[in-house]
């Protein structure tokens, strides 16, 4: 399989998406925002330091920006956009409302992205595992303590929710 | 610009012979910086991510070495079978970035950028890992030790790809350290991999990000096979100890630069490998 012309086609949230007039060196994060109209994602290092452009691709939690979306024509990819199907919103999300996890929302969508994965990989993390499976989503305003506490009551609502 | 996404080994050797000058992309944590900073604009690319081959590793019949992939992810190192066979491997694999960065990069993006702070290394070179390199009709090994040439620069001819890291499973005490400014998503200020072959009676110590490349220290590990012996599990002596952390700090050869400064990765090599051969004698 190649990418050799300027069009290719990207699987995003369950959809088939064309990607056209477009240099094949660039990001996924670029793409998805400049191309498809997708700017939940957001830019901030563009070196994979901050995590806030943490994407699902193939089942695991990477970051948008170090992948050249080119590449990534035969993969699943999942946004903060597709996360839900209607404009309803996740547990995780609605716990980052009620905590107060939120102050100037930038690292959120990459942090509400690495938090589901890891919820849907390991619906009971330890304390340790939280910290660990957010280790590379930067947030400079919370302290983290709120976006814990917010982790915590998704976990919870998470399993009333399954009962 | 193209970008190949060869499906299989064979395709991908057959492209990286046809286009020598293609930019190999494995995981892309390295090269994508590059990129979005503009610093590098490839012509060419081949993505080695659908190239099953090398994303899996192999214990052989003999159970003596792992041939580990060189696209397999520092996130398949960190636990599991692989994890007890090179414990050493394991603690680098979880220093690497974050579990982002872990899903993506491999000990094929760290030996094929060379950078001096490629966590993977100094276990490469303590353990004499043998790396493979291949063409479409080619086929050659070279010692780790001669593969990493200088700062960013490798023995990786053009139109080879890197296949495998072959590692000895070791039978005595090894393990890593590393110091950064913060316990994640830290690129290394100084690193250090002590491994200890009980058999042999012999020791390997390398350092990361105090040289131009990975560096091992010879003439410390001579001089600690001569104090103590390796092949029982004897305490090393306080005196001893600050000695042995003297010399590998004397074997470094760090720089200031933006990162840290020469003589605090002196120190710190000092300290790592004082508390790696302490962990050695009490675990």
């Amino acid at each position: 399989m190649s990418a050799n012309s300027e069009v290719y086609d990207l699987n995003v949230n369950g959809q088939k998406r064309q990607v056209r007039d477009a240099w094949v060196g660039e990001s996924l994060l670029y793409v998805l925002r400049e191309r498809l109209g997708l700017p939940g994602s957001k830019g901030a290092c563009e070196q994979g330091e901050c995590g806030s452009c943490t994407v699902i691709m193939d089942g695991q939690a990477v970051c948008s920006c170090l992948v050249m979306a080119a590449t990534a024509v035969d993969s699943q990819i999942t946004t903060v956009e597709g996360l839900t199907s209607d404009n309803s919103l996740t547990a995780v999300q609605d716990a980052f409302i009620t905590e107060g996890g939120v102050q100037c929302g930038f690292c959120t969508p990459g942090l509400v992205v690495a938090i589901e994965h890891l919820l849907d990989t390991n619906p009971d993390p330890s304390q340790l595992e939280i910290k660990e499976a957010i280790s590379g989503n930067i947030c400079r305003c919370t302290g983290y303590g709120r976006i814990f506490e917010a982790v915590n009551t998704a976990v919870s609502t998470r399993r009333a929710n399954k009962l | 610009m193209t970008v190949l996404i060869p499906q299989s080994l064979h395709d991908a050797l057959a492209a990286a012979t046809a286009n020598p000058d293609a930019q190999i992309i494995q995981g892309g944590t390295d090269l994508m910086v590059e990129i979005n900073f503009n610093h590098r604009k490839p012509t060419d690319v081949i993505a080695l991510r659908r190239v099953d081959e090398i994303r899996n590793y192999v214990v052989t019949a003999d159970k003596k070495n792992v041939v580990i992939g060189s696209g397999l992810p520092y996130r398949e190192m960190e636990h599991g079978e692989l994890a007890k066979l090179l414990p050493a491997l394991a603690q680098a694999a979880r220093t690497v970035g974050s579990p982002q960065i872990r899903a993506a990069g491999s000990i094929g993006g760290n030996l094929g950028t060379c950078s001096p702070a490629g966590d993977a290394l100094p276990v490469l070179s303590a353990l004499d890992a043998v790396i493979n390199l291949r063409t479409a009709s080619q086929s050659r090994d070279i010692s780790v030790h001669d593969f990493m040439v200088g700062v960013k620069r490798n023995a990786r001819q053009p139109g080879e790809l890197i296949i495998s890291a072959t590692l000895p499973i070791n039978n005595g005490w090894q393990g890593y350290a590393k110091v950064g400014v913060r316990n994640a998503m830290v690129i290394s200020i100084a690193s250090c991999c002590l491994v200890i072959d009980r058999i042999k009676g012999s020791v390997g110590i390398a350092l990361g990000s105090v040289g131009p490349t990975v560096i091992r220290c010879r003439e410390t590990e001579q001089w600690l096979s001569m104090q103590i012996d390796l092949k029982n599990n004897s305490i090393v002596a306080p005196n001893l100890l600050k000695e042995f952390g003297d010399r590998v700090a004397k074997e470094s050869k760090p720089i200031d630069d933006h990162r840290s400064t020469a003589a605090y990765r002196r120190h710190a090599v000092a300290t790592l490998s004082r508390r790696l051969l302490t962990r050695a004698n009490t675990q």
